[in-house]
Parts: structure tokens; sequence; C-alpha cells
């Protein structure tokens, strides 16, 4: 049973050894000019550490919202992609479905402009 | 038969409803025809159905079921026996009378149509309570018949003093009508039902149900329904001590004291005895207390009539000492004779209003009778019906008086229930005063000198015939009724089984009229009679200056009659001063300091204080809000989590 | 899938997909037609829901999508309620959100979504769609609620409901998830049969019952979970604030009764108790601070707070007539309330927000049929009969006396006799005050349909009150078969 587990085990394998493959080569072959703003963390285009009653642009977090809709979309159709054969035509429809909704509230945001910046 | 009983008071309530909301637009004759039409067929129907009783036919039954309420249905029902038969003719007989000489009396009035209608409506109302076959109905018609009563007494509403009087009637009647929902409370209490028959049925079983009354004394449940439905007779029928809206009722016009506060409406009361004579028998306390009351009345308003110069108030007296008289015979358990003396006196107490109408309309509305005199001459009819109706108010045979007013003393005589004694003394001595006050009247009136001024004099002439005509119909019955109904009266069948049968009701000897005026001729009642018409002679055609120095001689019974014992000082001191101080002291103290000022200005005042106090939790804050919410949950938590 | 499933549904699904289409149709249209094309579609398409629910309702529970809806009488009464209640409010706000630039698509929308949400909750049988629905409409209120973007007070309610809100569901899901720990199902159906059998510490029972009856609580406003109703009330626009504090009440009903009477029966003495104390302090609470208001909108506030708490009366005896009565209670409660905010709505104007109650003084001088009617639903909010509110208190105390609460009974009564102070004075104030001078006064100007609608919902107040025993026969009809 256990043997089940050995491609789980080999990815992680793979995994760990192709970052660390990167990070060292990167390290290795890059040239190596630092200043203040690459060596800050980097979150949103927030400084990470300040007092946080600072003022914001709510356009960010438009953003962030819009783009974690079409995320999610995205985790739910690689399922529905594997699985698409076991559920057939019912399973195609309802994904169309709800494709449909999203399709909707993406022309929504799209004609009110919320995908524009200025 | 149904529909015709239907017919009777609904014919009435038609041509009120018409001449009520219609009579201002189809005129003045119209108005009076269409009444006139209706009660006319109502009284025709009335003697059919009465022939059809006489035959030996009888009806009860309901028409209508109202509401059911609790198993106990509410309906609108009639009872057709010989007693609401002879109450149903003898209502729309003198109401028809009184309708046809309304036309000449009220001719001027601008208030003529609606006249029409509230006799018309209380010759409905009227007929209601008589042919009721149930208490709910009963207490409907009565209701109705004091309401139209009220009506009218205030006809001329502009004027103060009708205003005060029927105020005044109202109000009494009110104590009596208290009395009388409550008696019919109890009826249905004991028994479960508001129908007649049911409920007489089952009075004897509940004769010796007890109640246990204050101070722990033990009230017969019978004794108590009795004394409370004759409380309301009381009210309506004007026996002492709630008489004293009656003689001031006189404010009406005299049509309406002919119809309601002498022959119909006030013996009404006299009706409701006579038609729960199940249980009145059943109960002897409480025909003794009748006994008494009646006895009281017959005589003491007999003698505060002695005294009174207003024609009509002299009329009015001697109408509440006959319904005293009708109160002793019903105390006697002389029901059917009671009944006997309501017909005649209907008839003959009606001509003597309308005939007093009479005078008054032809000496334009003076009632005075100290203004009056020698009238004979120039108003024989009416002259000659008024003595006719003396003549039978006073007991003289063969008037019909004389048979109804003597079969009620010799019941008085031979009843032996506690009471009987006093009532009999008091009404032999009624009977000459009663004779003294009716001629006192018909010699001031229509004998002696004239004492109205010149100008009235020279306007003085007959009625017309519409106010004639009514008064020789009246005339009639008051002079033969009395012999042509006492046979059957005396015999026990006059109402059949309508009434109980007292055990005085049956006199073995004279069974006949001429019977009984041979034995009238030997016994105290008619020369009694024939003595107070002596008296009446002495003091007023012979020597008129009598009347004078006797009052001053017995200035403090003169004084005392004069204020009708003090009845009206009284009450006014007792309940109108006496309420209003009272209701003062309630006000100022109950209801404004402590109802007002504590109960419910001060709660109200505690609670607006809690809501502004409360209102400051709702500070705005969010972290507040949703502090209370964790506060709740915590609470709920380590409730639930301890129990 | 199956045909019943769909048929099951079939209210919702047309109502979500006319919502999508109004959104997007709203895009497309010129400026002059996007009011009336999303005003009528949105009018007919609540129409064609009702209509769909009675079409296709059944009497007895028939379940659809795998269990996780339900469709019987009382779900069929109560979205038909809801539709028509959502078409009223439609019809109520049209001048107002016009003057206020807020009668556009998303108002639509937003409506109609929350439809669909309040639907699903009076259909559902398992806790995943009863809190998926609760969550579309609490969205959508959030949105509505701060839908004028202008106005300061409407995103200070917005936020305080969305803050509060989340705070809510998170304790309600961690007691529906204690739920399934302990049961092992999610279906509401099989609940009341699994936490019985399952033995040991109650503690974990009893938590969980807590926690889903406080967010219950929380949705419908009962004290002391009610802080949110007053702000929200006042600070949303008027046309949001009439939407919010009808249908919900509706679908919240349905979810009490389904989650507490029928999931949780089993723990009914355990929640009895608590119902009982928030009842109470419910009627005391909102009849006694309703009374220091000067502000209409919150003084309705406070007078939900305190319905709520007579609704729950109902529910906390534990029976079949006392359910029957609240829902009764609760359909009434709504057609009054309606009207209420309707008479508001309809006097308010471009600028005028009638909204304080000394706005209201003389009305009766000024705007004599407003006044009445006016006056009707304030005699039917406070109970006085012959209005229909008298009735819906009338049949609720009477269940609470004959499970033998007669001092519980008597408290309500009490209370609701301080209530009917603040109801009597905007009577007081129209009837009897002078007229207000002092601004520019109040102008009756509603839209025709509006106009209409009002006077049948003033009068149905009065006029319904001969047929009013048969929406206890209604409902008693459709909650008998769930018990």
């Amino acid at each position: 049973m256990l043997a089940n587990y050995l491609p789980v085990l080999l990815f992680l394998i793979v995994a760990s050894g192709l970052g660390v493959v990167l990070l060292v080569a990167g390290k290795l072959l890059s040239p190596h000019r630092p200043n203040e703003q690459k060596l800050s963390p980097y979150e949103c285009g927030f400084e990470a550490f300040e007092d946080n009653r600072m003022k914001f642009d709510v356009r960010y977090y438009l953003v962030a919202i819009l783009f974690i809709i079409f995320d999610l979309e995205i985790a739910f159709l690689f399922p529905w992609a594997v699985a698409l054969d076991d559920i057939g035509i019912f399973g195609f429809l309802a994904m169309m479905i709800f494709l449909l909704v999203l399709v909707a509230g993406f022309i929504y945001e799209w004609m009110k402009g919320a995908l524009e910046w200025e | 038969m149904k529909v015709i009983y239907l017919l009777v008071p609904l014919a009435c309530l038609v041509a009120a409803i018409i001449a009520g909301f219609w009579g201002a637009k189809i005129g003045n004759s119209a108005t009076h025809r269409i009444t006139i039409t209706g009660v006319g067929l109502s009284f025709v129907l009335s003697v059919v159905v009465l022939f059809d009783v006489l035959d030996g036919h009888s009806f009860n039954g309901s028409i209508y079921t109202w509401g059911t309420s609790g198993g106990v249905s509410f309906e609108v029902g009639f009872l057709i026996d010989h007693l609401s038969a002879v109450m149903m003719a003898v209502v729309t007989f003198v109401s028809l009378m009184v309708h046809i000489y309304t036309i000449g009396y009220m001719r001027d009035d601008p208030g003529y149509t609606r006249f029409f209608c509230y006799i018309a409506l209380f010759t409905f109302a009227m007929l209601m309570l008589v042919m009721a076959n149930n208490f709910l109905q009963l207490f409907f018609g009565w209701e109705a018949v004091g309401l139209v009563s009220y009506l009218l007494i205030g006809f001329w509403f502009k004027r103060e003093s009708a205003v005060a009087a029927n105020l005044k009637a109202f109000l009494v009647n009110r104590v009596g009508d208290l009395g009388f929902i409550l008696g019919i409370a109890a009826v249905m209490y004991l028994f479960g039902t508001l129908d007649y028959s049911a409920v007489f049925s089952a009075a004897s079983e509940k004769q010796n149900a007890v109640v246990t009354g204050v101070l722990g004394y033990e009230w017969s449940w019978i004794t108590l329904i009795c004394l409370l439905l004759f409380v309301g007779a009381m009210g309506k029928s004007a026996q002492v001590p709630l008489h004293v809206w009656l003689p001031d009722s006189m404010e009406g016009p005299t049509p309406i004291s002919a119809l309601i506060h002498a022959a119909t409406m006030v013996t009404a009361g006299i009706f409701l005895v006579a038609r729960m004579s199940p249980l009145f028998e059943l109960s002897t306390t409480a025909s003794s207390v009748i006994l008494v009351i009646g006895g009281l009345t017959a005589l003491s308003m007999a003698l505060v009539g002695l005294v009174q110069n207003d024609i009509k108030r002299v009329v009015a007296y001697s109408t509440l000492s006959q319904l005293g008289y009708m109160t002793v015979a019903l105390g006697a358990s002389a029901y059917s004779v009671a009944i006997f003396h309501l017909a005649t006196h209907a008839f003959f107490k009606a001509l003597l209003f309308l005939a007093a109408g009479s005078v008054i309309i032809a000496l334009h509305h003076e009632q005075d009778m100290r203004r009056m005199g020698g009238l004979r001459r120039y108003m024989p009819i009416t002259y000659i019906t008024s003595v006719i109706g003396s003549l039978a108010l006073a007991g003289i045979p063969p008037f019909s008086g004389f048979f109804s007013k003597d079969a009620i003393i010799e019941a008085v005589h031979h009843s032996n229930i506690p009471g009987a004694g006093l009532a009999y003394a008091a009404v032999l001595m009624g009977v000459v005063v009663t004779a003294f006050y009716s001629f006192r009247l018909i010699f001031m009136v229509f004998h002696g000198e004239p004492r109205m001024d010149k100008q009235a004099r020279s306007h003085l002439k007959e009625s017309p015939w519409v106010v004639t005509v009514p008064l020789v119909l009246l005339a009639i019955p008051s002079l033969l009724s009395g012999g042509f109904l006492v046979e059957s009266v005396l015999g026990g069948h006059f109402l059949g089984d309508a009434v109980a049968q007292g055990p005085s009701a049956g006199e073995g000897d004279h069974l006949t009229a001429v019977g009984l005026m041979t034995h009238g001729f030997l016994a105290a009642p008619l020369w009694l009679a024939l003595g107070g018409v002596f008296l009446a002679w002495i003091f007023y055609v012979r020597v008129p200056s009598l009347p004078g120095n006797v009052s001053q001689r017995l200035s403090l019974i003169y004084r005392i009659l004069h204020r009708k014992y003090g009845f009206d000082q009284f009450y006014q001191w007792l309940f109108a001063s006496g309420g209003v101080r009272l209701g003062e002291w309630l006000w100022k103290r109950a209801d404004i300091a402590l109802i007002d000022g504590f109960a419910v200005n001060g709660t109200a005042n505690m609670v607006g204080w809690f809501s502004r106090v409360l209102k400051r939790l709702q500070t705005g804050y969010v972290y507040h809000y949703a502090f209370v919410m964790i506060i709740g949950v915590v609470v709920f938590l380590s409730w639930g989590l301890w129990s | 899938m199956t045909n019943q499933d769909i048929l099951v549904v079939l209210p919702e699904i047309v109502i979500a997909l006319m919502a999508c289409f109004i959104l997007v149709l709203d895009l497309y249209l010129p400026a002059t037609k996007k009011k009336k094309f999303g005003y009528g579609l949105s009018l007919v398409t609540l129409m064609v829901g009702a209509g769909l629910s009675i079409v296709y309702s059944e009497p007895a529970p028939v379940y659809g999508l795998n269990g996780l809806v339900l469709m019987d009488s009382l779900s069929a009464i109560l979205k038909v309620g809801i539709c028509i209640s959502t078409g009223f409010v439609l019809v109520y706000s049209r001048g107002y959100a016009d003057a206020r630039g807020l009668w556009k698509g998303e108002f639509f929308a937003l409506a109609l979504f929350g439809v669909v949400g309040m639907m699903v909750m009076t259909a559902s049988n398992h806790l995943l769609s009863l809190y998926v629905g609760l969550e579309l409409l609490a969205l959508c209120l959030y949105t509505m609620v701060a839908l004028r973007i202008d106005s300061t007070a409407a995103s200070e309610a917005a936020m305080k409901y969305f803050v509060l809100g989340a705070l809510a569901s998170g304790i309600l899901l961690y007691g529906m998830s204690l739920l399934y720990g302990l049961t092992g199902t999610l279906y509401i159906n099989e609940l009341s049969a699994s936490i019985v059998r399952h033995d040991g510490s109650t503690l974990p029972r009893t938590m969980a019952l807590i926690l889903v009856l406080v967010g219950l609580l929380f949705k419908i406003g009962a004290v002391p979970f009610h802080m949110w109703v007053p702000d929200v009330y006042e600070g949303s626009p008027t046309s949001s604030t009439v939407y919010l504090a009808t249908a919900p009440k509706l679908a919240g009903f349905a979810i009490i009764l389904r989650l507490l009477a029928d999931g949780l029966g089993s723990l009914a003495t355990e929640w009895q108790g608590m119902l009982l104390v928030v009842s109470i302090i419910s009627l005391a609470l909102g009849n006694i601070i309703a009374i220091a208001q000067s502000n209409i909108k919150r003084m309705l506030a406070y007078s939900a707070i305190a319905h709520v708490g007579f609704f729950l009366l109902g529910i906390l005896t534990g029976e079949v007539s006392g359910y029957a009565s609240a829902m009764a209670y609760i359909l009434i409660y709504a057609v009054v309330t309606l009207g209420a905010f309707g008479v508001i709505l309809a006097l308010s104007s471009k600028g005028v927000e009638a909204d304080l109650i000394e706005d209201y003084s003389g009305l009766n001088q000024s705007h004599p049929w407003a006044a009445f009617i006016m006056l009707l639903l304030m005699f039917s909010l406070a109970g006085i009969p012959p209005t229909i509110g008298f009735y819906a208190k009338l049949s609720v105390l009477q269940a609470v006396v004959n499970a033998g609460m007669t001092w519980v009974a008597v408290v309500a009564v009490v209370l609701s006799v301080i209530g009917a102070f603040y109801y009597l004075r905007i009577v007081k104030v129209m009837y009897f005050d002078d007229l207000a001078t002092s601004h520019p006064g109040l102008q009756f100007r509603p839209k025709q349909d509006a106009r209409i609608l009002l006077t049948i919902n003033g009068l149905a107040v009065v006029v319904l009150m001969p047929w009013i025993g048969k929406l206890t026969t209604l409902c008693e009809g459709a909650i008998e078969v769930l018990f």
C-alpha cells in the first residue's frame, strides 16, 4: 500500500531538488548589485511594516477581489477537466452554467469600467 | 296565523320607518295616513288574533334565531295566548285612537311627522314586548318602549323642563332596568335558557334552590329572581319609590300621556309580573313585597292627587294610584284581575287624558284648573265623556272601573299572605280619595263659574271631530267593557291558562255582572266611592270656600302632600348633589392624584425614563455592538453549560 | 438529475437567471429605457416566481438535488410571500429611489438575488444550502444598504452590518460544524434523530445548539443580537430599509422553524428557555427604547425588534398551533410593515426624507388619505382591533396560553401596551398637532401604481379581517405536515 505513495515521494524529491538547483544557479550565475528597493520585502505594492492607518487606494482591493474570483474559477476547472469523462453531459452543463454566471459578472465588471486603473 | 302575528308589529314598524325617514318629503297628511293605516291594520289583525285565541288556539314558537352562544340561543319568537292577545288588542286600540286624536292635537306642531314616527315606533316596541316568548325579546321591547318614552317626554326639546323631565324618566328607569336585567341574568344562570315555557316548566323543581348572599343569608333563587324582575316592573310601572318620573313625564304632548304614560307602557310592569306569574306564585315573599308596595302606591299617590291644580298632573297621579291597585292585585295572586283592571283602566284613563287634552287645546294650552270652570256649556262632548271616564275611575256601577276595582278589593280581602291586611286598608281608603279627586277635577273644570279671562272665553268651542271621535270611541269600552268581561274574569277563564291561578282567584257567590252589582251595593267600596263624590260636590260646588279653609287648617298635611312627600327633594339631595360631591371627590383625589398622577403618568414617566437610559446602550460603535453580541453568547453558553 | 430536481428549485432558477439577465441588459440599454425595462422585468420575474411556487407546490415535503432542498406547503407559502412583498417593495421604492439615483440595474439585480437567497433558505433541507442562501441574502443586503455611495450614514450602516453579520455567520458556521461533528450529517431532517443518539457528554451538543441559535437570532434581530438593527434601518436609504424589513423576516422564520423546531426539535426543552428570555427582553427593550426615538425609521427598527420578540413567543411554545400562529404573525407583520414604509417612501420626495416623527405633524390637514392609511397601519402594528395586527397578537397569545404559559402572555400584553404608545404617538402627531411650518412639509406624490398598492395595502389591514381565519388554517396546514 505504501508503494502507492511512491509518486508523491518522487514528486517531493524532484520539487525540492529543482528548487535548490535553481536557487543555487541564480546565486552563482547572476550579477549581484543590491539596493534598498531590492532588499525590502514586497507585498501588493505596500510597505510591509508601517502605520496601519495609512491611506491606500481601494482599487488594489477591487483588482484583488476580481482576481480571486477568476483564480478560483481555474481551481474549479482543473478537477472538472480531469473528471469530465466520468461526469458526462450533466457535469459539462453544470460547469457551463457556472461559467455563464461568471461571464455575466465579467461583462458587468468590464462594462462598469472596473478593469481600468484610471 | 304566523303571517298575521308577524304583520301585527311589522305594520307599525314599517309605518314608523316611512314616517321617520321620508315624513318630511311626503308631507303631514300622507304621514298620518300611512301611520294610521299601519296601526289600524295592526288593530284589525290583533282583533282577529284575539278571536282566534278565544277559539282556543294558541302559539308559541320562534320566528328567527338571532344567534347562538354557548348552547343558549337568542331568538325572536312569539307567545300568543289569552294574555298577549288581550294586551295586543288593548295596545293597538288605544294607539289607534291616539293616532287619530293626534291629527287634531298636534296640527300646527313643526314636529308633526316626527311625532307620528315615534308613536308608531312605540306601538311596534310595545307589541314586541307583549308578544315575546323569551326574555331577550322582552328586554328588547322593554328598552325600546323606554327609549321612545324618553324621546317623547322630551318631544319639545327646546323646553328646559321637558329635557329635565325626560332625563329624569330615563335615569329613574335605569334603576329599574338594572334590577330587570339582573333578574334576566339570574334566570339565565338558574335555568340556562331564556325561553318562557322552558323556564316556567322548570320553575317548580328549582323552587328550593338557594343562593348564599351577603351576610350569609340564604336566599331562595326564585324569590331573588322575582324581586329583581319586580324592581324592573317598579321602574316602568312607576311604583313607590321609583314613581317620581311619571308626574314629570306630563311635559310630553298629551296624546303621549294618554298612550304611553297611562294606557300602555306604564302597564308593562303589570304585564311582566302577570306573564311571570308561574314564578311569582312560587314566592310568597315576593308577593308580600308586591302587595305592600302596591298598597302604598295606591293610597299615597291618590292623596297627592288631591292637591294638584294642573289638570294633567291630577290624571297622572290617578294613574300612579291605579297602577298601585293593579300591583296589589298581582300581589294577591289575582293576575287575571290585574290584567282586567289594566284593560279597563287603559280605556278610561286614555279617555280622561284625551279629554284633558281637549280642554287644554280649547284653552290654548292652559293647564291650571284654577283658571277653568263652567266648561260643560261650551264643550258638551268632552264633558260627557269626561264624566263617563271619571265615573269609571271612581268605581261607580255599571261603569267598567267598578267591576275591575271591586274585583281587586275582593281579591285582597280574601288574600291571607303577609301584608294583605295593610294593602286592603290602603285600597279601601284609596277608593274615597279616588272618587274625591276625580270629581274635584270634573267640578273644577266643567262646573261653577268660568274663571278664565275674557279673551280665552270668547274663543271657547268644542274640539274638532278628530278629537271628539276618539273620545266617544274610548267612552264606549269605558262604559261597557267591565260588565262585559267580568264574568269570564271571575270565572277564571279570562286569561285561560296564560297566567297562574292564585288561590283567591275565584269567587263562589256572585259570578255574574248583575250578581257583582247587587253584591256591590251591600259592600263598603261603592258607598265609599259615592261618599267621595259627595264630598267633592260639597267642597267644590256647594261650598267653594271650603277647600281653602281646610288646607289652611291642615297646612302641615297639605304641605307634605304638595311636596309629594319630599321624594324629589330627597333624591335631589342624596343622588344628584351627593353624587356630584362624591364624583368630585373621586375625580380630584382618586382620579387626578392617584390614578392619573401616580399610576398612569407615574408609569409613563418611569417607562420614558427607562427609555432614555436604555437608549444610551446604542452607542453607535461597532465594537460595542460586537461586544454585546459576545456577552450574549457567553451568557447563553454559561447558562446552557450550567444546567 | 431528474425533472423533480428541477421543479423543486424552478422558481429559484428562473429568478436567478433573470437577475443575471437584468444585470447585463442594464449595461446595454440606452439610459432612457433602462429604468422601465429593469422595473418591468423584475416585477414580471417576481410574479412568475410566485406563480411557479404555487403551481409546483406539494403539500408534503418533496426532496430535490440529493436532498439539499425540499418543497412543501411551508416553503410554497413563504416563497409566494417573499416574491409578493419584494414586488411591493419595488413599486413603493420607485419614486424614492429614482429621485436619489438609486433606481438602476443593480438595485433590481440585488433585490432578485436576495429573493433567490431567501427562497433557498425557506426550501433548504441541508445546513450548507441553508448557509449559502443566508449568505446570498446577507451579501445582497449589505450592498443594498451601501447603495447610496455619497451617504456616510449608509456606508457606516453597511459597514456595521457587514462586520457584525460576518461575526454572526462565523458563530453560526461554528455551530453547524459542531453539529456535523456530533451527528455526521448535514441533512436537517436527519439531525433531530441523530443528535439524540449521541450519548456521552452533553457539552458539545449544548454548545452547538447555542451557537446555531445565536446565529439565527442575529439574522432576525433579537436582543441581545439586535444592535445592528436600528443603525441599519436608519442609515440605509428607505428603499433598502423597506426591503430588509419585510421579506427577510419571512425567510428568517423559515430557517428558525426548519433548524430549531424541526432539526433540533429533540432539544426543544433546551432552546425553549433561551427563546423565552430572548423574546421577553426583545419585547421589553424594543418597546421601551422605541418610545424615545425621534426618527420614524429608527422607531420602526425598535418596533421590529419587539415584533420579533412577539413571534418568538409562538415558536417557543413548541407546538404546531404555536408555530402556525408565529407564521401568521410574521406574514401579517410583513404586510403591515410594507405599508408603513410605503407611506414613508410616498411622503419622501427629492431632497426630503420623511423620516422624522415631527415631519408628520398635522399630516391629516395636508394629506388626509396618507394620514388615514398610516393610522390604519399604526393601529395594526399596535394590535388594536379590528385590524389584522390585533388578530396576529391574539393568535400568538392564544397559543402561549394554551401551552400553559399564562404569565408570559400577561407580560407580553403589558409590554405591547407600552409599545402601543409610540404607534399612537404617530397618530396623535398626524391628527392632533398643527401642521409643521418650520420646514417645507411633506408631499404625498407617489406614482400611480404605488398609490393604488398603498391604498390596497392600507385597507387590507382592516378589510381582510373577516377572512383572517383562513390564514391560520393555511399556516396550520402547512406546519402540520412537518410534524
